[in-house]
């Protein structure tokens, strides 16, 4: 089954990056995932000011817009696709996560099984 | 209930009852043989209906728990073979699961026959990815075998809401696939204090609300104990099961003196200790032991020997109130709180003096937690008052009455006022 774990940081620096983890942490993360097999995809995103917003409106009009910037608190930063049995498989790889610590905290969804 | 069909469906309740044990027992041992929980709750009826038909004909068989099981299975199976989609996608779970746990979690025996499965059950029911009032819900359902209606009414909202919220609360273990499994003995320490947490949960909503409107209220606080004898069985080399259960029979056994006859609360120190349960206070006592004895305490097992210590003394004057000092020093390095500094600084006044009691709770007058909670003011009111400054205990009294939750504890407290 695929969980798809969006991670947030808590805290976010003034170039809308999160500064708690380390590149190595990450990495070693990283390399776990694959190691176990699991990994189905995943990225981590620039930081948010390179954000860009687009609305279509009812009539067809496009509306393109600078961010969002953090208005909130927690700030997607990344995202991983990972195949284990059940939610607590999930959850170990989520608490895992170095985004899980320093005040962030990763968001665990199934991913639909439209029966595919 | 109306009219000719009320006692038709008295007996069908009584008889529904008798089933209590039996359908978590099913039940479980079904979740684990198909890893669904709908499935396994329709068959369980199924089978339950169909013995409420057969039996009062044909006889009770030799062996009710392996009938109910034999005659659930083959329903499950008829169910499987109309529906292949169904089928198909248990069939990917079930291999799933297996991979996953492939060791058999039935080692301890049930009541009856049926192999005692539920553990399972009680983690999943109580997974911390459920909502808080969920897992109580789900649990007195599946384990305690009340039927929604009967969850309902113990919780007093409509059958249709709580519905609603089992439904819901299922959809999640199904679509999240919260597993049915026990945690591995690594991450039990994690896992149990929230199984216990809801079992205490149930009988502190039971305990609560047994001032209110009980007329049609099912006695939550005998289905929590229940529900601990289940846990503490079947995990017995759990100190804090033990405790658990403890706790519960050692409060428990002093209901029938804890209100009077309006309704009222009736404070530990004026209860009638001859009314207290004498061989559900030995019974608390000897888990106490059990509690306490082979590693650091619980939280669960320090309560319950705080409870214990009240339970064997004769009168307020007789308790042991250094030991239930030290008793609470511990409880507050293990579960720190507002609320356990006020039953610690109620202990030191009765050790102490009402004065040292004193200093204590108003060093606590700035916790926002406390400003809602009305034992404390009640405790301040109580000690102001043994010190003879009756116009502070009399406002302490005015403050609580303002918080009290029910008619019978603000009734209490008019007295107090002598209003």
């Amino acid at each position: 089954m695929k969980y798809m774990l969006l991670i947030h940081s808590g805290a976010v620096d003034e170039q809308g990056g999160a500064p708690q983890c380390t590149v190595e942490d990450w990495m070693a993360y990283d390399k776990d995932v694959r190691d176990a097999g699991i990994h189905v995809s995943g990225e981590s995103l620039a930081d948010l000011v390179t954000a860009t917003s687009v609305r279509v409106s009812p009539t067809g009009e496009r509306t393109v817009t600078d961010g969002p910037f953090a208005e909130t608190r927690e700030l997607l930063g990344g995202f991983l696709v990972i195949d284990v049995p059940d939610l607590d498989a999930a959850l170990d790889w989520a608490a895992r996560c170095p985004g899980s610590r320093d005040g962030g905290s990763v968001v665990v969804r199934p991913v639909a099984d439209f029966g595919a | 209930m109306a009219g000719e069909d009320a006692s038709a469906g008295e007996a069908r309740v009584a008889v529904e009852a008798v089933f209590r044990e039996e359908r978590g027992l099913l039940l479980a041992s079904l979740v684990r043989r198909f890893g669904d929980l709908d499935l396994a709750e329709e068959v369980t009826s199924e089978a339950i209906e169909a013995a409420l038909r057969h039996w009062p004909a044909e006889g009770v068989p030799a062996r009710p728990g392996a009938w109910l099981l034999t005659t659930a299975r083959r329903r499950a199976v008829d169910r499987l073979r109309r529906d292949q989609a169904y089928a198909a996608r248990l069939a990917v779970l079930s291999a799933d699961a297996e991979r996953a746990d492939p060791a058999p979690a039935a080692d301890a025996q049930g009541p009856g026959e049926l192999p005692d499965e539920r553990l399972q059950l009680f983690f999943t029911c109580t997974h911390p990815a459920l909502a808080a009032e969920d897992r109580t819900a789900l649990t007195l359902r599946c384990l305690a075998g009340l039927t929604t209606p009967e969850v309902a009414r113990a919780f007093l909202v409509p059958t249709a809401t709580m519905a609603q919220r089992i439904v819901r609360a299922k959809k999640k273990i199904r679509e999240a696939r919260i597993p049915f499994r026990v945690p591995g003995p690594d991450e039990l320490p994690q896992r149990l204090p929230g199984v216990l947490q809801v079992v205490y949960s149930v009988f502190t909503e039971g305990y609560a609300a047994s001032s209110g409107p009980r007329l049609q209220r099912l006695d939550l606080a005998e289905e929590a104990i229940r529900l601990a004898r289940i846990l503490h069985r079947l995990l017995p080399a759990e100190r804090e099961s033990a405790g658990l259960l403890a706790l519960l029979l050692l409060v428990h056994a002093r209901r029938d003196a804890r209100t009077g006859p309006e309704g009222e609360p009736v404070l530990l120190e004026d209860q009638d200790r001859g009314c207290w349960d004498r061989p559900m206070i030995e019974e608390g006592r000897a888990l106490v032991v059990r509690a306490l004895t082979g590693g650091p305490a619980g939280p669960y097992g320090v309560q319950a020997a705080i409870a214990a210590l009240h339970d064997e003394a004769a009168d307020v004057a007789a308790t042991d109130w250094p030991q239930i000092v030290a008793l609470y020093d511990v409880l507050r390095t293990l579960t720190p709180s507002p609320v356990v500094e006020v039953n610690r600084a109620v202990a030191v006044a009765m050790r102490d003096g009402p004065g040292a009691g004193l200093a204590l709770l108003d060093a606590l007058a700035g916790e926002p937690r406390l400003r809602a909670y009305p034992p404390y003011a009640v405790a301040r009111g109580d000690l102001l008052s043994r010190l003879g400054r009756d116009g502070e205990a009399a406002d302490a009294y005015r403050a609580a009455l303002e918080l009290a939750g029910t008619e019978p504890e603000r009734a209490a407290l008019r007295r107090k006022l002598g209003e």
